[in-house]
């Protein structure tokens, strides 16, 4: 085979250049900032691993707090992928399929998607509010004592209806597509064979949808697993340390107590733990494509 | 099993239609008999799909009727009417094995389980597929996937009818002779009422008893494969059958003889003095290329050679025509002549068949 | 400005697509790729477009050496067998647009446009929307707008599969004539023998990402290099029955013997496979010198105007191909006819060992 023209690489190289200023300069300095220690102006010493084991050891002040709040991180992650998972499907099941009500349901659906992040915690703050918000009024007229400044537990709901109306229709819109690919054939064949709507749902819809799914779980996985802005907007954190995520850890540890050390190698830690969720997923999803090829006899 | 009868059937997708024109199907009316295989032969457009949805349960006629035996089956939906579908895609259900693909009309039934599994292992082994009954159908070629939706329609000892929309579109050929031979041997076994939709003419008369020729909404002519051959009631009917199809050329007609660009034809029946557009249909299979002198004067433009036989495609006077040549006949340069068989030739005013009448044996004047 | 593969192979993921691929393709000629579905058709069209790279071997354009060189440099035109067409283009700017990408004069433009659509006969619906023809319509209006470019190389890959039967044959009837005109070098895929026959040119006959051979199209059809080459060359499938040359003497698993004369004298003694096409099957038997074989009916198929007769001779299934109305119950015993010269013989490897029939 003839070598490929050479000259390719020059047209790559002004997004080397950008991505080296913007990824590879900052991720070489926290690397180095995981190191060491500073004592202010400027002064830096070698502390090797020490932030590292420091960090992940659950006995100490710092490990304590970290693995808190990736239990905390997990536990939000897992909540609302169990929520918004069956229910986007649930909605995609029930959105129309023809007519001039698609694209109304499609607008309104995909409108919860453009409001900025930082927005959403504002509109979320203010409409759960015991005093003036219609959501926390409500609940607070039908008996319930609401209160997600003071009470974990309402703080805790309170994002996360924040989130699965923020992102169900995200995951919706996702099966919806899976779901549209589908020929009518099948359905028809279905009815034929006398299957019933969850047969047609298991042995139809949910096998073709699998794909969407996958992403749609390995996105919100990542982004509930990274989520900052919103509950730092409704709740910044608390009450107590109720709410603070990971992200929110880091951003305290390095402005709030400029433990840049601290903060370094916790969000190296961190970043691994997403890359090798990626990882584990991108092994799926190629497995899965591999298998779907090997059946469809291409290869 | 049924009878099915389609009774004074018409449709059209427009909520208030006018005329003729409006309706994607005008009106049939038909009864087809129990273990009968019928194909419905047509090109895109011609109403086929529909009348098949409306069998199927997918369309309520706008009029008419549709009987299973003596039930009115027009306004009940598909799941009712015990009808089997096989569509010109393979429908499988890709995370099953082949095995639970079979059961699975059975056990959307509620049948007893070991009653299933005695007639998957029967309709498995009359479709050859038993060596594959534990692979997972999405791994099988489209021939074994349609041979399992085939399958699926067998199992059921309830079924009506089974109904085949362009069943092999996605088949290799040297396959498709396999699956064909199968679904004629299936068809004799099982006494089935098939019905088998397809634009494509060697499917469709290979496979049917009777075919039923549609175009533009409309049955043109209902008969055997032989007789639409034979005897074609429609000029499109003598296109569209055959390969190539029927040389259909402008005539005059006077009495038992023809007037094609300028030369006279013998015919083999007496005419009427008829108006209209006239025209004349011979196949290609029944005209002969002679050398020049022998017959009506043309010109050969081409000769194909199409395997088995080849097709001289030559000019008689401005007007195409396509005749069959043996293997080893040759010409020199591109004159000759044709020789048409009066028994062979139909006369068409405004392309429906005209019937002469006969000659007395051995009267050609 | 000629095509050629030296010995092109492609691999994916650990597994040959094709491999060992050498062809010359002349300059206006017309080549038929006759092979199944996953023969390697499709991948072998992307590597002449350029839209893939061979993993191994060359591709030279007039002499050039291409190969890795992207489909953007190549001049070549490609019709699929979706009906791809801009569906907000009225029929003449589709077949305009690869002109207007070039940035022709409008009259060269409108020259070139009215020319080919007064070949592709589409003069009455240049005004309108591709959505608004016919499947056969549609499909002319692509092949328009890749004569139009003039590129050196125009491929086809199954381009009437999607359309109605006779609308198939009013089309394989044309496109010799078409191609004829243009002058470019045409590469039509098929997978059907019929197909490759109307159109004749050239056939390269793939099984399995192989080429098991290239040559003008009859005679690939009449003189196959190989029993793989005859079974895809053939429909109805090629029949098959084994036999033992010995001596001056064929004899067939059957039970009938064949007079080793001619071509079949010169080979040597040993088990050969007997292979013949379905229309020199006969029921009557014929003048010339046959031989019989005693047979039962399976099925019988009637067309109309011919019968499909599949017979059982033994462990063999056997199609006849005869001509005239047919009804043979199942199961009713008949007499086949066969002539000789008819007859391919392959030996053990599948080679074509001899045939009496001329090559064309």
């Amino acid at each position: 085979m003839k070598p490929v023209n050479q000259k390719a690489w020059l047209l790559v190289l002004p997004v080397l250049l950008i991505v080296a200023f913007s990824a590879v300069i900052p991720l070489m300095t926290v690397v180095n900032y995981s190191v060491q220690d500073s004592f202010g102006n400027n002064q830096f010493f070698w502390n090797g691993l020490g932030w590292f084991s420091e960090l992940l050891d659950p006995k100490s002040d710092l490990g304590s707090r970290f693995y808190d709040s990736l239990w905390r991180n997990l536990a939000f992650s897992g909540i609302i992928l169990a929520i918004e998972i069956p229910l986007g499907i649930v909605v995609a099941l029930s959105m129309p399929r023809q007519g001039w009500t698609v694209s109304a349901t499609l607008v309104l659906m995909a409108l919860p998607l453009l409001i900025p992040w930082n927005v959403v915690g504002t509109i979320w703050q203010i409409f759960a509010r015991g005093d003036i918000g219609l959501f926390g009024a409500a609940v607070n007229a039908l008996g319930i004592d609401f209160n997600y400044v003071a009470n974990p537990l309402a703080a805790w709901f309170t994002i996360i209806v924040m989130d699965v109306w923020h992102w169900t229709s995200l995951v919706a819109l996702l099966c919806y597509a899976g779901l549209k690919s589908i020929p009518d054939a099948y359905y028809q064949a279905a009815r034929i064979d006398g299957a019933s709507r969850w047969a047609v749902f298991r042995t139809i819809q949910l096998p073709k949808m699998s794909r969407v799914l996958l992403i749609a779980v390995l996105l919100r996985f990542m982004d509930s697993f990274m989520i900052y802005t919103e509950p730092f907007v409704v709740t910044g954190g608390g009450p107590g340390n109720s709410t603070t995520f990971l992200s929110i850890e880091l951003v305290k540890l390095a402005l709030g107590q400029f433990d840049l050390g601290k903060a370094a190698a916790l969000s190296i830690v961190y970043n691994l733990i997403i890359l090798s969720v990626c990882w584990v997923f991108y092994t799926v999803m190629t497995a899965a494509d591999a298998r779907a090829d090997a059946d469809a006899g291409r290869v | 099993m049924a009878r099915i009868t389609l009774d004074k059937l018409a449709h059209s997708y427009k909520p208030d239609p006018q005329g003729p024109q409006d309706y994607a199907l005008r009106e049939v009316d038909h009864v087809w008999r129990q273990g009968g295989a019928y194909a419905l032969l047509g090109p895109s457009g011609c109403g086929k799909t529909t009348l098949l949805n409306i069998i199927s349960g997918l369309v309520v006629p706008t009029r008419g009727r549709i009987l299973f035996d003596d039930v009115d089956v027009s306004r009940q939906p598909t799941e009712a009417r015990n009808i089997a579908q096989v569509f010109q895609f393979p429908v499988v259900y890709d995370t099953m094995t082949v095995r639970e693909n079979l059961a699975f009309p059975l056990v959307n039934r509620g049948v007893e389980r070991k009653l299933i599994e005695a007639r998957v292992a029967e309709i498995a082994g009359l479709l050859d597929l038993t060596s594959a009954l534990d692979r997972k159908a999405s791994r099988l070629g489209a021939d074994a996937k349609q041979k399992i939706s085939l399958g699926r329609g067998l199992v059921r000892p309830d079924v009506a009818a089974i109904l085949f929309d362009e069943p092999l579109t996605v088949i290799d050929p040297h396959l498709k002779w396999q699956l064909r031979s199968m679904l004629k041997e299936l068809h004799r076994k099982l006494d089935l009422t098939m019905i088998y939709v397809t634009h494509d003419q060697t499917e469709a008369l290979t496979f049917a008893d009777t075919v039923v020729v549609m175009h533009e909404g409309g049955v043109v002519q209902t008969g055997t494969p032989e007789e639409l051959f034979q005897h074609p009631a429609h000029t499109f009917v003598g296109h569209f059958i055959g390969s190539p199809g029927m040389n259909i050329l402008p005539c005059a007609v006077e009495g038992t003889q023809a007037l094609v660009a300028g030369q006279p034809v013998a015919l083999a029946r007496r005419y009427p003095a008829l108006s209209g557009q006239i025209e004349l249909g011979i196949r290609p299979e029944y005209a002969a290329l002679r050398q020049r002198g022998e017959g009506l004067p043309a010109r050969i433009s081409r000769i194909d050679d199409i395997g088995r036989a080849r097709i001289a495609r030559v000019e008689l006077g401005g007007l195409k025509f396509s005749v069959m040549v043996p293997d080893e006949a040759e010409f020199d340069g591109d004159e000759a002549s044709l020789q048409l068989d009066p028994a062979q030739i139909h006369i068409y005013r405004d392309g429906h068949l005209v019937q002469g009448e006969a000659l007395a044996a051995g009267g050609q004047p | 400005m000629s095509l050629v593969l030296d010995n092109v192979g492609l691999a994916r993921g650990g597994q040959d697509l094709l491999s060992g691929i050498s062809l010359t393709l002349p300059k206006g000629s017309l080549n038929v790729l006759l092979g199944a579905t996953l023969a390697g058709k499709t991948s072998l069209m992307r590597l002449m477009a350029g839209l893939d790279a061979p993993s191994t071997g060359r591709i030279l354009v007039g002499g050039t050496d291409v190969t890795g060189q992207p489909v953007q440099k190549r001049n070549v035109a490609m019709v699929y067998q979706q009906f791809i067409n801009y569906p907000a283009m009225s029929v003449y700017e589709n077949i305009a647009s690869p002109l207007r990408v070039a940035r022709l004069p409008a009259s060269e433009i409108d020259a070139r446009v009215k020319n080919a659509a007064a070949l592709l006969r589409l003069e009455p619906y240049l005004a309108r929307k591709p959505l608004e023809l016919s499947g056969g319509q549609q499909q002319r209006t692509a092949i328009a707008r890749a004569l139009v470019k003039r590129a050196e190389l125009v491929l086809l890959d199954e381009p009437l599969a999607n359309l109605d039967y006779k609308l198939r044959e009013e089309l394989r009837e044309e496109l010799p004539r078409i191609f004829a005109e243009s002058g470019a070098i045409f590469v039509y895929a098929t997978t059907e023998p019929s197909e490759a026959l109307l159109l004749g040119g050239n056939t390269a006959a793939l099984f399995q990402g192989r080429l098991t051979q290239f040559g003008p199209t009859a005679e690939v059809f009449r003189r196959p290099r190989d029993l793989t080459t005859a079974q895809v060359f053939s429909d109805p499938p090629l029949n098959t029955l084994s036999g033992v040359k010995q001596g001056d003497q064929v004899a067939l698993s059957t039970g009938a013997t064949v007079a080793a004369e001619g071509a079949f004298a010169g080979v040597p003694d040993g088990p050969y496979t007997i292979g013949f096409r379905a229309h020199h099957l006969a029921l009557d038997r014929p003048p010339a010198a046959a031989f019989a074989l005693p047979a039962t009916v399976s099925v019988s198929e009637i067309t109309g105007s011919e019968s499909y007769v599949h017979l059982d001779l033994g462990a063999h299934r056997l199609i006849a191909l005869v001509p005239g109305v047919r009804r043979l119950e199942p199961g009713q015993a008949v007499t086949a006819w066969l002539d000789p010269r008819r007859l391919f013989l392959f030996d053990d490897s599948g080679g074509l060992a001899a045939a009496l029939a001329k090559a064309a």
